[in-house]
């Protein structure tokens, strides 16, 4: 007798024999012919986790990173067709991984690197003109009260490693050999112009921004940087988000004092 | 067994793919597609790959569909499976098609999914009365939900069950004539099952309903062998069209006439011109069917 479900569950399962009730037109091994299935759904996962964590594979190797993917698919397999997500939280899965626990900053460069998956496929929303940021923020009534909304493709990547830099170098930017991993770095990822972008933000800047992102103010988002870094510079982190058109809505918490509408 | 007329009357005349040869639409192929506009029939996409809210995808789909037909072709909706559709997944095709508004949406006769996990491959099911009438319940559904008729395409298999009391044939056949939905001749897979299985491919091809065929797929397969030195094919999408499939895809065009003709290519993904000189070799052939004095010239 042969069922779905134990078709699925020997599939995930190499330990397991193959199930019963196939056969074959010339009396050949049908447990080899199942074997094709399990091979086309692990070599596809595996394919999956590969696309989406490329700087990771560099750091582990491939044939390591392959055998570290599978162990990870076969405990955690797709929840959804939309595979362009799949292994979302496979950092979570690197980071508990004992055989990479000497490489303690892989599961954060598995994030960044999530984090680029996500900002790719985020929704398209147009950025705010120019001039509107500027009228607000010379407002001083509004500035008081002002959120600003990020595009929902920002993401923003704290580490205590060098996240941006083990990245980057892995971008045919820098060389490897240069990297101290243990300097703690964070990133920002964000699509702009079609393209994901990732930089390294300094730490007030990356606080002003997850400020914002919690829907903090923006003095409130500016006086979170500032404790955080008192050379914080609130001009220099508004020139980054207007730069690459990352504002795209303004309120002053009235919904019926909304400038942009 | 009788079974009343389909409950799904397709809604309006639906538009169809034009009978020429189209290509898959990868993403490394986006920027050339837009800058030379091949004379290419017409676009393939995976429905899932555009499940994703918006970015790259969306912008340069929206832009080649305003110059290209498009076919939409599910590879998630596991119309072969024991549980009931997936609403969701339904409600997200829906959304998809009434963005595109494509000229074809198709899905496969296979099981993708048990419980909520998505085994992301093409599963097989035993041609049984219980299969049958699962199938075509979940047509019948799809069909309604998305209000238009859909095209199933046959499966590359690699075991057949014991219980099967139909063979694959009479299977689609029937599925077809209770729901409807037409034909996705995919003839790299009947190459390949009838491989696998020991069958004549031109006899399963004369078994089928040629008349509701409304598009054919042609791909590459990789090769192994069975535990008894027999050849087992493997259906990769990751390699040229083999000479086998050419010659199946002539024989069948002999008994279909000219029909919309996917080049597949998933893996391995070559540059541009490879794929479009592959598709420009299935053109040709349509070209002789339809207007034999140019082919010739």
């Amino acid at each position: 007798m042969n069922s779905q479900p134990t078709f699925a569950h020997a599939l995930l399962n190499p330990e397991l024999p193959c199930p019963s009730g196939f056969k074959t037109w010339n009396g050949s091994d049908p447990a080899q012919r199942f074997a094709v299935y399990r091979n086309n759904v692990m070599v596809s996962l595996i394919d999956a986790l590969a696309d989406s964590y490329p700087v990771v594979q560099a750091l582990v190797g491939e044939e390591f990173f392959r055998a570290m993917a599978r162990v990870f698919a076969m405990a955690h397999p797709p929840r959804s067709p939309v595979m362009a997500y799949y292994g979302h939280d496979f950092a979570e899965f690197v980071q508990t991984f004992p055989p990479v626990a000497t490489v303690p900053y892989l599961a954060d460069v598995a994030r960044l690197e999530m984090a680029r998956v996500w900002s790719y496929h985020a929704a398209d929303v147009p950025p705010l003109a120019l001039e509107a940021v500027q009228a607000a923020l010379a407002d001083p009534a509004q500035l008081i009260r002002l959120q600003l909304t990020l595009h929902p493709s920002v993401h923003v990547i704290p580490s205590t490693f060098a996240v941006f830099a083990l990245w980057a170098a892995h971008q045919g930017e820098t060389d490897m050999a240069t990297v101290d991993p243990d300097q703690p770095q964070t990133a920002l990822v964000f699509r702009h112009a079609l393209e994901v972008n990732t930089l390294e933000l300094s730490s007030g800047v990356a606080q002003f921004v997850s400020a914002l992102q919690a829907e903090k103010t923006l003095p409130e988002a500016a006086s979170a940087a500032l404790e955080l870094a008192p050379e914080f510079d609130l001009t220099q982190a508004l020139t980054l988000l207007l730069r690459w058109q990352l504002i795209t809505h303004l309120t002053t918490g009235d919904p019926h004092d909304d400038p942009t509408h | 067994m009788s079974h009343p007329i389909p409950t799904t009357p397709p809604a309006a005349p639906a538009p169809t793919l034009p009978a020429r040869a189209g290509v898959g639409l990868k993403p490394e192929h986006f920027q050339t597609i837009l800058q030379t506009r091949p004379d290419i029939g017409f676009f393939e996409i995976h429905a899932e790959n555009y499940m994703v809210p918006g970015g790259p995808f969306h912008h340069y789909l929206t832009r080649i569909r305003e110059h290209y037909a498009l076919s939409v072709h599910g590879v998630g909706l596991s119309i072969g499976a024991d549980a009931p559709l997936d609403m969701n997944h339904l409600n997200a095709l829906q959304r998809l098609l009434d963005k595109y508004q494509p000229q074809s949406f198709s899905e496969h006769l296979a099981w993708s999914t048990h419980n909520d996990v998505f085994l992301n491959d093409l599963l097989p099911a035993p041609y049984t009365p219980a299969t049958l009438q699962r199938v075509c319940e979940h047509i019948d559904q799809t069909q309604t939900h998305l209000k238009r008729r859909m095209l199933l395409e046959n499966p590359a298999t690699y075991v057949e069950f014991a219980e099967s009391t139909m063979d694959e044939a009479s299977f689609i056949s029937e599925v077809l004539r209770r729901t409807g939905c037409g034909l996705l001749l995919d003839v790299n897979n009947v190459h390949v099952s009838c491989t696998n299985h020991g069958r004549d491919a031109q006899a399963y091809i004369r078994a089928l309903p040629l008349a509701q065929v409304a598009e054919i797929h042609l791909a590459g397969f990789a090769q192994a062998t069975d535990t008894n030195g027999d050849p087992l094919l493997i259906d990769s999408h990751g390699a040229p069209v083999a000479q086998a499939v050419w010659d199946l895809y002539a024989h069948t065009l002999a008994l279909t006439g000219p029909v919309a003709t996917l080049l597949e290519r998933d893996n391995d993904i070559p540059p541009w011109p490879v794929l479009l000189a592959e598709a420009q070799m299935a053109d040709r052939q349509l070209l002789a069917l339809t207007h034999p004095e140019e082919a010739l010239a």
